[in-house]
């Protein structure tokens, strides 16, 4: 249940000013991708048309196709809230819902659109989740307790663990580690490594190693000056972005030689 | 350096502290002071009449016996209000918060607060002299199709100067209170929460559901209760409106009455104890407004392992 996404041509802008242009991508199924570079190089805004939660703050929109196995996200008639219910999301701040329980949040995706689910089937599900965001042991004796009361880096694997339990065929990570701790950050990390078996990973970071230590492939996004649009310079395999890069941007940035 | 130089204090930024701390102090002591005084004046002056024979009080039945009918329709009064205003003013809110167009939101959020800026003098005017005739034929259809219920029994008020008349113009004055308060905590949402929902799939009244609402709860808790607030007191807007008399079940006929809007019919013409009972009247009317305020807040707190603020 994975899916790959190819992007074509694509143009981002918030009202009239372009804040991406002219990204060109192929994203692999069941393999983790990472988005490097400087802040404001558009890799967060980019991240965001891929579920098209871009769309939601007022006068952003995009030109040219998102392609999900085929299929044109932004085709006529497509409804966002399908595709946000195939391509799941984890912010860069921890947000369960405050006022839902842990159980609650983990089946928060799964109620919408009127649909039923008996408690068997949920308390089911609840488990699956949990224990797919390597959660279910830390939280399994308080699963009525709030989510908020949580640690920072528990939240967001509560996240993880809402979003895998609608079953969606790409998971995008918008810096989904920048608020937590580095032993939360490895829990996190060792987490990505094992979603891949089943899911297309897609992980806005900014933090190098970590882009090293748990991607595939990954695309480097730079910006000329504040201002212009944020381009995508290069994609390839990690291992060849961090050791043999073919653009001189790119070898600057990953060395630590950037300005 | 020696140990003065943390011994010393240093006199001009510590005047500032002292003062505004001094400042901040007084105007709490204020407050409990007025509360505190009025209190006492109304425990003092009431006191005649609680302990007057009873049939010295108007109905000669003693000051319970005379309290009740009116404690009851001030409540009713209020009820009616409120069950009017609430969802409207959550609608409007939202609407405003979430729907509506920038432009016209802020056009709209505009023409509310001018609601509230209306003198209730003329809300009164306007009920009893347009409401009160234009409504009575309703009342008229109420009596004869839903006449079984005890609330729409008929005969219906001829002038439409009914309770329920006066419950629809405290609606209309209570619906700027809670709409824009209610307005002010929906805005507030924090933008993580919305995306959240949106993020999951939710639809824009799916993510209202299930994050704007819940976080807003105590926000309109606390409006409702503000609104309740004034429709309780709400004194010339019902004194103009309501054609008072004994309490009746039934909200299309004449009667019942506010205990705010029969101090201020009676108070001018009064002297001795009957003073002193529509005083005690405002005592009790004091206490309902304090019980509906402890109230909200027991509500409020509840909640609170899940309000988000741990």
């Amino acid at each position: 249940m994975s899916k790959r996404i190819d992007v074509k041509d694509l143009n981002v802008y918030y009202g009239d000013f372009l804040a991406v242009e002219d990204v060109t991508i192929n994203i692999e199924a069941k393999s983790v991708t990472a988005f490097i570079g400087p802040s404001g190089c558009g890799k967060s805004t980019f991240l965001r048309t891929l579920n098209r939660m871009h769309e939601v703050l007022p006068g952003a929109r995009v030109e040219g196709e998102v392609l999900l196995d085929g299929d044109n996200l932004y085709g006529a008639g497509v409804d966002p809230v399908t595709v946000r219910s195939q391509i799941g999301m984890v912010f860069q701040r921890p947000n369960p819902f405050p006022t839902m329980s842990i159980r609650d949040n983990v089946l928060a995706g799964v109620k919408l659109n009127n649909k039923k689910i008996s408690k068997g089937e949920a308390d089911v599900l609840v488990e699956r989740s949990l224990k797919g965001a390597n959660l279910w042991n830390e939280v399994k004796d308080r699963l009525d307790k709030p989510g908020s009361g949580l640690s920072g880096g528990q939240q967001q694997r509560l996240c993880i663990a809402r979003a895998i339990a609608v079953e969606p065929q790409v998971i995008l990570m918008d810096e989904p580690c920048s608020a937590l701790d580095p032993i939360s950050t490895l829990a996190i990390e060792d987490l990505i490594n094992e979603l891949k078996d089943q899911y297309t990973v897609v992980i806005v970071t900014h933090n190098m190693q970590q882009a090293a230590r748990v991607s595939d492939r990954t695309a480097f996004f730079n910006i000329a000056g504040t201002g212009k649009p944020g381009k995508l310079i290069e994609v390839g395999d990690t291992h060849t972005i961090f050791s043999n890069p073919t653009q001189k941007a790119t070898e600057d940035y990953v060395s630590g030689r950037f300005g | 350096m020696t140990a003065t130089s943390l011994t010393s204090t240093q006199g001009a930024g510590r005047a500032g502290d002292k003062i505004f701390s001094g400042a901040a102090l007084a105007a709490g002591c204020l407050i409990l002071a007025v509360l505190f005084g009025v209190a006492l004046f109304l425990v003092v002056q009431a006191i005649p009449a609680l302990t007057a024979p009873a049939a010295e009080i108007q109905g000669g039945e003693g000051f319970f016996a005379y309290i009740w009918p009116i404690v009851i329709g001030t409540l009713i009064a209020a009820l009616i209000a409120l069950v009017i205003a609430t969802p409207i003013a959550i609608g409007v809110a939202l609407f405003i918060s979430h729907f509506a167009p920038r432009g016209l939101a802020a056009g709209l959020g505009y023409v509310v607060d001018l609601l509230a800026a209306i003198p209730s003098v003329v809300y009164g005017a306007w009920g009893a002299a347009f409401l009160a005739k234009e409504i009575s034929p309703a009342y008229n259809w109420l009596a004869q199709n839903m006449g079984w219920l005890p609330i729409f029994q008929g005969p219906a008020s001829a002038t439409g100067k009914t309770i329920l008349t006066a419950g629809i113009v405290l609606a209309v004055m209570v619906l700027p209170i809670i709409t824009s308060l209610s307005r002010e905590i929906f805005l507030q949402t924090p933008k993580l929460h919305e995306e959240a929902a949106l993020a999951l799939g939710a639809t824009r009244w799916e993510m209202i559901k299930m994050s704007v609402l819940p976080f807003a709860r105590p926000g309109i808790i606390s409006a409702v209760m503000l609104g309740l607030g004034r429709a309780l007191g709400e004194t010339m807007a019902v004194a103009l409106v309501l054609s008072s008399g004994a309490l009746t079940a039934s909200l299309i006929q004449s009667g019942n009455q506010t205990i705010a809007a029969e101090i201020a019919l009676n108070f001018p013409e009064a002297s001795g104890l009957k003073v002193s009972t529509l005083i005690a009247a405002g005592l009790v009317l004091f206490v309902i407004t304090l019980a509906v305020n402890m109230i909200a807040r027991w509500i409020i707190t509840r909640h609170k392992e899940f309000s988000g603020a741990n």
